[in-house]
């Protein structure tokens, strides 16, 4: 399955909802998206990621890539991701100590800290 | 002994042809289906690092996949052609925020290793003259009764 993309705003935050398969050919898509987003002014961003098939580190890349964006601008990008095949790759990386992760997009939008 | 192999051409898009084959080949030699998911990711890992290698060093090298399935389990190589894996950072994550965003938008090579190396028990990174050889193995369960060879008991083990 290829990747989906779809962003909504709620409150100060702008959720992207991804799906299907973040690789090395897909990853481009994500990565325009969230410069798009920040160039357009958007900081805080919650990435859904339940709807993801597979992540690489290509797509780790691209994550921590926002991650930095938001960062130069005092934003924040959450995720959202109760997958356990999808989690074990952050674990291995250690990203799980850089990213907050949350069990829903509820609980990423209402995160303040 | 059974064995698929595929050599392609170093593009992203066949990253993914390469992992639904591979993904097919280990489920008919019956391996388990969390371990059909870590060879998924592995090997996504090592072909998207292959890819970037050869995008950058050897574009018109083809990267090679041999994935093996025999008595001591499901095997699968991936060789590519480049610069040798460079020793890996302690703190990954550090690597990865300082690195993030590689320029061409490939997989950073070192990165994709040290995923490999804690996603897989029996992992093998081979350094040769020209590229490095990554081998992994994952085991297989006992042959079903009656697909076995001539010879064999068909006793089932209850």
């Amino acid at each position: 399955m290829d990747l989906s993309l779809s962003t909504r705003t709620e409150g100060d935050r702008t959720v992207v909802v991804v799906g299907g398969e973040i690789d090395v050919y897909t990853a481009p898509k994500l990565r325009e998206q969230l410069i798009d987003l920040v160039s357009s002014g958007q900081y805080h961003l919650v990435v859904d990621m339940e709807g993801v098939e597979f992540l690489d580190s290509t797509g780790l890349g691209v994550l921590v890539g926002g991650l930095k964006r938001v960062r130069a601008h005092e934003g924040s990008l959450r995720l959202v991701c109760t997958q356990e095949r999808i989690l074990k790759i952050f674990r291995i990386t250690g990203l799980t100590k850089v990213f907050p992760i949350h069990g829903s997009v509820e609980e990423a939008v209402a995160a303040t800290d | 002994m059974a064995h698929v192999e595929l050599t392609l051409s170093p593009l992203p898009a066949h990253v993914r042809t390469v992992r639904l084959v591979a993904v097919a080949a280990a489920r008919r030699a019956g391996l388990e289906a969390g371990l059909v998911d870590e060879l998924r990711l592995a090997l996504g890992e090592a072909c998207s690092r292959a890819v970037a290698l050869h995008a950058r060093h050897a574009p018109d090298v083809p990267v090679s996949v041999l994935v093996t399935d025999g008595p001591d389990g499901l095997t699968v190589e991936v060789r590519d052609r480049g610069p040798a894996a460079g020793p890996l950072s302690g703190n990954l994550a550090e690597e990865m925020l300082d690195n993030a965003d590689e320029p061409d938008g490939l997989v950073d090579p070192d990165v994709a290793l040290a995923v490999l190396s804690g996603l897989v028990d029996d992992c093998d990174i081979a350094v040769r003259p020209d590229g490095t050889t990554v081998t992994m193995r994952w085991p297989l369960p006992p042959p079903v009764l009656g697909v076995a060879g001539p010879g064999s008991t068909a006793v089932a083990q209850a």
